[in-house]
């Protein structure tokens, strides 16, 4: 089995993130329940009548990879592998919105067309001239990881050198606005650094695209190594546990191995109970970190958790905003993350320094 | 080469059959699916046909035994359907005593609901359940409750009118490297004002029954549908003595890179997706014999993908012929419908006709098998083309 590596990144999120050189320099802080991506001035990746007609998770999409495709200093992939909850939603809604208002007449096709899942795949695959493999996984929160699992079978077997994978979603309004009703999003506006006390329902939402080359071939810009990934489409809290051992073990892991959990809590009072089978179980004298306090929640919003283990498996620098405990590791060495989402589709991801 | 994965159940609902037998007879008796729209009023509804499932969600949610309320989505509803009979055809009676998985693949998801209380939402809580049933993922997880897959893999792929192939693909590859001792692998999507309204402004919906490979063919026709096939590992089929009704031999995914939503002229992405899957089979492009092709009777579809058949196959195309006059074009579920309709043929040594046809096409001489053939069947292969330039190719044979 080959090795995979992290080759590069490319993240546009609620932090400012789309430059490689700065790991979380100055953090973003919000008092929201609803928060947009700091976005780059997208003239300076693509040009201005391409972005015009683009929607903003194609935008940031494309432009995330593109960051990814530079600091691999790559000019083509053998594939092009994206996760991604709900695609371009602005678009649905524009589309669902047109029909219901003017009883389905004078429509347009642009919003249509954009609203279809593997827009962003295809639009990469389009720009870079990619005839390779293009897939594009839907999973509520394991779209990314489902990603991951093809391309690391993909390499591990040889049958590519290098695959761009990336999760991707766009914040939508209609689809806040309904989800703040049936309170998936928290009925408050809430300070960054608060969200794990908030003691109430739902999460606070955000949106962004992470966006990675793995190869199998190590390089100056390698970040890590990406050992296995593994989901679950429901897990109850009690098998948690045993079946996290039971991953690392098929890596000759356990559970003292671990330097830095990176864990998914999103401050939802229903649902982080799941996080604390581990941060306070085998996992009570690891160093863990949380992120969705800067990234926010969406669908895949783990990448942005992926994205925080390869920087600091790279830089062996953890920013003291992302601390969930006061343990401190002596080096990063190996890199967990969990994640799952109101209970469902959960998913352990394993990094290695490189 | 590497051997192929056996297929041990199938399952499908679709305009011309609530199962596979009723598939197959309507299949063989020429009988088409296409009608006037009757479970969605639609504006259009006089201006297009379309392939509709007979039943009635309350029908449907009946044969489910699901009391209401519940959330389920059409797409969820016919996808749970044809899982089941697939589960049941594999003779499947335990689900958890092997490592077993679900691929499934959609591309309207929960928009049939959405469509329907969007601005209702707002206003009243009485269909908000619903809101939950919008993402792509919710028919899959829905499936995989009705089928009791628990703690398992578990993922949708959404690739347009390529994902059922796709997730086929995925599936067949997580079996041969091990991940998964079973998998159940397919699609589901059902008709939508979403889907009517996308197509009709993209201009290529028919007013008439669709007309694949026909020089005067005005478009397609949507259609709803769901299919899924068990695919089993080795030694699970030894061991289990399993009857295996056929195997997915090879299996390629390229991309045309040409354009968001219309195919190259030259089918560049179809042409390397069946070169892949070739090579995945091991097998030469006279080792096939029938393709079942997307033809979806649009202008541009069904000349780029002939194209590429005359540049794999070259002077000795084999038989071919669309079974979209029957179904319509059943978007993310096509793939998996076809893959039924080919293993179907495979154990029947049937090919279907292409219904429709009248005028051979002037780009070429390519001219698609009309009527019922019987013909000895080992290799069958099936292409899926979609949006974002998406192109798949599988590959069935009935050894392994």
């Amino acid at each position: 089995m080959e090795k995979v590596f992290i080759n590069s990144i490319g993240s546009i999120s609620t932090q400012r993130t789309f430059d490689n050189n700065d790991f979380l320099e100055e953090i973003t802080t919000y008092e929201d329940n609803i928060i947009p991506a700091i976005e780059p001035n997208y003239k300076d990746f693509i040009p201005p009548a391409a972005a015009r007609r683009m929607a903003k998770g194609i935008k940031m999409g494309v432009v995330a990879a593109k960051i990814a495709m530079e600091e691999a200093k790559l000019l083509n992939v053998d594939a092009i592998i994206t996760g991604t909850g709900m695609g371009c939603v602005r678009d649905s809604e524009k589309f669902v919105t047109a029909i219901l208002d003017n009883n389905e007449q004078f429509l347009t096709p642009t919003s249509f067309i954009q609203s279809t899942h593997n827009t962003v795949a295809g639009q990469i695959a389009l720009g870079i001239g990619c005839k390779g493999y293009n897939f594009t996984y839907v999973h509520s929160s394991i779209s990314f990881e489902s990603a991951l699992i093809d391309a690391l079978m993909q390499l591990k077997l040889k049958e590519a050198k290098n695959i761009l994978v990336g999760g991707v979603d766009e914040s939508g309004e209609h689809t806040n606005a309904i989800h703040e009703l049936i309170r998936h999003i928290k009925p408050e506006k809430i300070n960054t650094n608060k969200l794990l006390q908030s003691n109430t329902e739902g999460a606070v939402f955000g949106e962004g695209a992470n966006f990675f080359v793995l190869s199998n071939n190590k390089q100056n810009s390698s970040y890590a190594q990406l050992l296995d990934v593994k989901t679950f489409n429901t897990l109850p809290k009690s098998e948690l546990t045993t079946n996290l051992v039971e991953f690392l073990n098929n890596n000759n892991l356990s559970a003292d191995d671990i330097d830095v959990l990176i864990s998914g809590n999103n401050g939802d009072v229903n649902f982080d109970n799941y996080y604390l089978e581990l941060t306070e179980g085998p996992f009570k004298n690891t160093q863990q970190v949380y992120y969705k306090h800067l990234s926010g929640e969406f669908n895949t919003a783990s990448s942005f958790g992926f994205w925080l283990g390869a920087k600091i498996l790279k830089t062996q620098y953890l920013p003291s905003e992302i601390s969930l405990n006061t343990i401190k590791s002596k080096g990063f060495g190996i890199v967990l993350l969990y994640n799952q989402y109101r209970g469902k589709n959960h998913s352990f991801t394993l990094l290695r320094q490189c | 080469m590497s051997k192929g994965v056996a297929i041990t159940g199938m399952g499908i609902i679709s305009a011309i059959g609530n199962n596979v037998a009723e598939n197959y007879r309507s299949l063989i008796d020429g009988r088409t699916g296409i009608s006037q729209i009757s479970k969605i009023n639609t504006l259009h509804k006089n201006s297009i046909m379309v392939g509709e499932i007979e039943f009635t969600n309350g029908e449907l949610e009946a044969k489910l035994g699901l009391s209401a309320p519940n959330n389920y989505s059409r797409t969820a509803l016919l996808g749970a359907i044809a899982a089941k009979e697939a589960i049941a055809n594999a003779k499947i009676t335990d689900i958890k005593a092997h490592r077993t998985g679900l691929i499934s693949s959609t591309s309207v998801g929960g928009m049939d609901m959405t469509e329907k209380y969007y601005y209702d939402y707002l206003e009243s809580e009485d269909n908000r359940r619903y809101i939950e049933g919008h993402h792509a993922g919710d028919s899959t997880e829905k499936i995989a409750e009705q089928l009791g897959i628990d703690q398992s893999l578990v993922t949708t792929i959404s690739t347009a009118c390529s994902s059922a192939a796709n997730a086929i693909m995925f599936g067949a590859r997580l079996i041969k490297t091990g991940q998964l001792d079973r998998v159940i692998v397919g699609g589901t999507d059902c008709l939508s004002k979403f889907t009517i309204n996308g197509f009709k402004t993209l201009m290529i919906l028919s007013d008439t029954h669709n007309t694949p490979f026909d020089e005067n063919r005005k478009g397609l026709n949507l259609g709803e549908a769901a299919a899924y096939l068990v695919l089993e590992s080795e030694m699970l089929v030894k061991k289990e003595k399993k009857k295996v009704l056929g195997y997915v031999a090879g299996y390629g995914n390229a991309n045309d890179a040409f354009h968001q939503t219309a195919s190259s002229e030259n089918g560049d992405g179809a042409t390397l997706s069946m070169e892949k899957a070739l090579t995945v089979a091991g097998l030469e492009p006279k080792d096939i014999d029938y393709i079942n092709a997307h033809g979806t009777a649009t202008g541009n579809n069904d000349l780029s993908e002939g194209r590429a058949i005359i540049r794999v196959f070259g002077e000795e195309v084999p038989e071919f012929s669309s079974t979209k006059a029957y179904t319509g074009h059943t978007l993310a579920a096509a793939g998996a419908i076809e893959a039924v309709y080919a293993i179907l043929s495979l154990q029947n040594n049937i090919i279907y006709p292409n219904l429709n046809f009248k005028t051979p096409m002037k780009e070429f001489a390519l001219i698609p098998q009309t009527k019922l053939k019987e013909k000895v069947l080992n290799v069958v292969l099936s292409n899926s083309l979609g949006f974002g330039g998406n192109c798949s190719t599988l590959i069935f044979s009935k050894r392994p």
